[in-house]
């Protein structure tokens, strides 16, 4: 849908060749294009200004390098300049501190507080090693503190008990009263959703801070935010004076934006971005990464790519832990199955397996073929649960049933099954060897893996 | 929470005043007594931008402006109303209220949109207007992923009085949809509203996932889902356009409500969207309360955003 910003750019130097330096003239012409750029991808119109500013300074009288046309170079200053402006250092939570610390999250309806208290509760527990409180001052939301009560359970992050009927202040007062008694070095108060202009919700905010002091004040944005981000940020800022930002949803295929527009507003750093629904989807912030987005010149299509790679990457990783704990029922071989089918094949997977070199290239020299997978997973599909989960009741008459019931022969499921049982032993014999420490030697092939490559 | 009632007009100029007073504001700054050049073209433009309405239609608008008036002194009010007509023009082809037609027994909308949209407030709102209406709802809570949507739904339902099909978090959503449509039939339901997970359009397997909810409902009752409806949040920025595309796509999205109306985001990507996708907007939501969910009015909209002439 957007032109990216090189495009435009090169279209506008092609009438020119090569020149020594950057003229005027050019710059404010490419600058155009510069601000539409950023407009379309919603940086706030006074912060568009205030940077076009900047970089036509700095590109006046540039010289233009050897091996780039003139509008790469104005690309790059202009891409220096937005990094520059992002926040070159990676600013992360404070949570060091005389116990407990506090870490209040706020923001508009809407913008993934409590997800982001989750996330962050998560990443404070298992990376700083602290032991963390969570509560819900949002007594307006339906089923909002239960929401976080759910997701502290998933993420093993105690959560203050609801109780029903009291302000966000008493709350915030008991979380804290809790803390001390119990010993926690971290409270996160997650607290309603509500507009900047509301002057009475943002007096109950005000009130909770004065109760809590609180170390660290993060403003949950959407980082599909529009023209409306500088206000947000302004606002909050001015009147709960916020510490930092955390954008969500960059995982959307939105220009984000909302980042410059809210650090140059406030000259808070963005401190943490979140990239989907599962629980340690947070990451550090990157300003180039988020610079050569809003400049349209990181492919959409190529990012969604390389998210869906790294998820394939986390199911591998997870099958190849499974396996080395030496557990493998029909179902374990069924989820393989099913992972090879979608990995496209053998290959990526046995490349993440150690000290399989020489297997990965028997499996490209039989050439894998989708179809044996499909009936393989038919045959265990066709099975019972309990067949799955202890194959070695499978009798002769077991057999014909699931034969017929997948549309193969006996034969087959007997083939099947032997290729189970082989991967379970060799499974087994893998853990044994993990756990004295002995390493499978590079190359061989462990029994039973032939088995999975097709014949003929 | 106050409730305090409200003409509908005025509480949706309340909502909007501050996106009016931002654009109209500037309008009067600009204009008074002074030639309309390039260079007042230009910040029109950049105003119209700073109200999301899109690169696009900003030019459009400052194009209409200039055709026959350029170089010459206009005033600030005749500036405002070739604004509000313009935006109007576009409006008002999508400017349509949701139709229910009882003799679907049961009308079936579907609620879609990215995370946080509104998406279940929204539901809760319509409900209570429905069943205001002496109509027979039923809701399904289609979020099954979400820790609590369900109990939130599930809290709705409770407040306005319409029963809630529910399955446990991580149920199949298409699942939940089929058996709530089922018991819908049975019980002689008027209006069934599913509510689904909020997904980010670039998902696939979500999209799919929602692509699949679709055919399920559409193969149990021919012609449903009679409404699949997204909701948008006022203050996304130009990615709406792109999250109306591919829900379209996916999921052939039949009208627009946007949400978040009440803060001070101008949601003018709604007129870009209407110029682009031309599908009926149907309410906007400008608060909290029960009743702050508002039929849908161009003119109004329009004027809202760039001023009241008289004023």
């Amino acid at each position: 849908m957007f032109d990216s910003l090189s495009d435009k750019l090169g279209g506008i130097f092609d009438g020119l060749k090569r020149r020594g330096a950057l003229k005027e003239a050019d710059v404010i012409a490419a600058l155009r294009e510069v601000r539409v750029a950023l407009l379309e991808a919603d940086v706030a119109l006074p912060v568009v200004k205030s940077f076009i500013d900047k970089v036509r300074t700095k590109a006046v009288g540039a010289s233009v390098l050897k091996s780039v046309t003139p509008g790469q170079q104005v690309v790059k200053i202009v891409n220096d300049e937005l990094v520059a402006m992002l926040g070159s250092d990676s600013v992360g939570i404070s949570v060091d501190g005389l116990p407990p610390v506090v870490v209040m999250v706020v923001g508009l309806q809407g913008s993934g507080k409590t997800t982001t208290t989750a996330k962050i509760a998560k990443r404070i527990s298992e990376k700083d090693k602290k032991k963390v409180l969570m509560a819900s001052l949002d007594v307006r939301r339906p089923a909002a503190q239960e929401q976080l009560k759910i997701l502290g359970e998933q993420i093993d992050v105690k959560t203050l008990p609801i109780i029903a009927g009291q302000t966000p202040v008493n709350i915030a007062e008991r979380a804290l009263q809790a803390a001390r008694l119990q010993g926690f070095d971290v409270v996160m108060l997650d607290t309603a959703g509500r507009l900047h202009v509301d002057t009475a919700l943002m007096a109950e905010v005000q009130a909770v801070r004065g109760a809590t002091n609180p170390q660290e004040t993060l403003l949950v944005a959407d980082s599909l935010t529009g023209q409306d981000a500088v206000n947000v940020a302004r606002e909050f800022d001015a009147q709960v004076s916020i510490t930092g930002v955390v954008l969500t949803r960059m995982d959307g295929d939105g220009r984000g934006g909302a980042a410059l527009s809210m650090r140059h507003v406030t000259g808070k750093p963005i401190k943490l971005v979140g990239t989907g629904e599962k629980m340690d989807a947070l990451e550090d912030f990157h300003p180039e990464r988020v610079a050569s987005r809003i400049l349209g010149m990181g492919d959409v299509v190529s990012l969604v790519e390389k998210a869906g790679e790294t998820i394939e990457k986390e199911d591998a990783e997870r099958m190849a832990k499974k396996m080395a704990k030496g557990q493998f029922d029909l179902n374990d071989l069924r989820d393989q199955l099913r992972q090879m089918k979608k990995m496209g094949g053998m290959k990526s997977v046995l490349g993440m397996l150690p000290g399989m070199g020489k297997m990965k290239q028997a499996a490209a020299g039989a050439q894998m073929n989708d179809s044996v997978f499909r009936r393989q997973e038919a045959i265990i599909n066709s099975m019972t649960p309990k067949e799955r989960l202890k194959p070695a009741m499978i009798n002769a008459s077991r057999k014909k049933r699931i034969a017929a019931g997948s549309g193969v022969g006996v034969p087959e499921v007997n083939k099947l099954l032997k290729m189970h049982m082989q991967m379970a032993k060799m499974m087994r014999k893998m853990s044994k060897m993990g756990k004295s420490g002995r390493m499978p030697q590079p190359g061989q092939m462990p029994p039973g893996f032939e088995n999975l490559i097709p014949r003929g | 929470m106050s409730s305090e009632k409200k003409g509908w007009f005025k509480r949706l100029k309340a909502g909007l005043s501050r996106s009016k007073s931002a654009v109209s504001g500037g309008v009067t700054g600009i204009f008074t007594k002074r030639k309309l050049n390039a260079e007042t073209l230009e910040e029109l433009e950049d105003l119209l931008i700073v109200s999301d309405l899109g690169v696009a239609v900003a030019g459009r608008v400052t194009k209409a402006l200039s055709k026959d008036r350029f170089d010459k002194e206009i005033s600030d009010i005749e500036v405002r109303e070739v604004l509000a007509s313009e935006i109007s023009a576009i409006l008002t082809p999508v400017a349509k209220p949701l139709m229910i037609n009882t003799e679907n027994r049961p009308h079936v909308i579907l609620m879609t949109g990215v995370n946080g949209a509104g998406k279940t407030t929204t539901i809760g709102k319509m409900a209570k207007g429905y069943i205001d209406g002496g109509k027979r709802v039923m809701l399904a809570a289609g979020d099954t992923f979400r820790a609590a949507a369900v109990e939130q739904l599930q809290i709705w339902g409770d407040r306005v009085g319409a029963p809630v099909i529910t399955k446990p978090i991580g149920s199949d959503a298409a699942a939940l949809a089929y058996e709530a449509l089922e018991r819908a039939i049975t019980e002689n339901i008027d209006i069934l509203i599913i509510d689904t997970a909020g997904r980010l359009h670039n998902r696939e397997e979500l999209m799919a996932e929602l692509g699949k909810i679709v055919r399920v409902i559409s193969k149990k009752l021919e012609g449903a889902p009679h409404d699949t409806l997204l909701v948008l949040d006022a203050t996304t920025g130009q990615n709406a356009l792109h999250q109306v595309d591919i829900f379209g796509k996916v999921a052939a999205i039949s009208g627009l409500i946007m949400t978040k109306l009440d803060g001070s985001a101008r949601g003018g990507v709604l007129v870009a969207c209407a110029e682009k996708f031309k599908l009926p907007v149907h309410a906007i939501g400008v608060g909290e309360n029960i009743e702050d969910l508002q039929p849908f009015n161009a003119e109004e909209f329009a004027a809202a955003l760039v001023g009241d002439t008289e004023a």
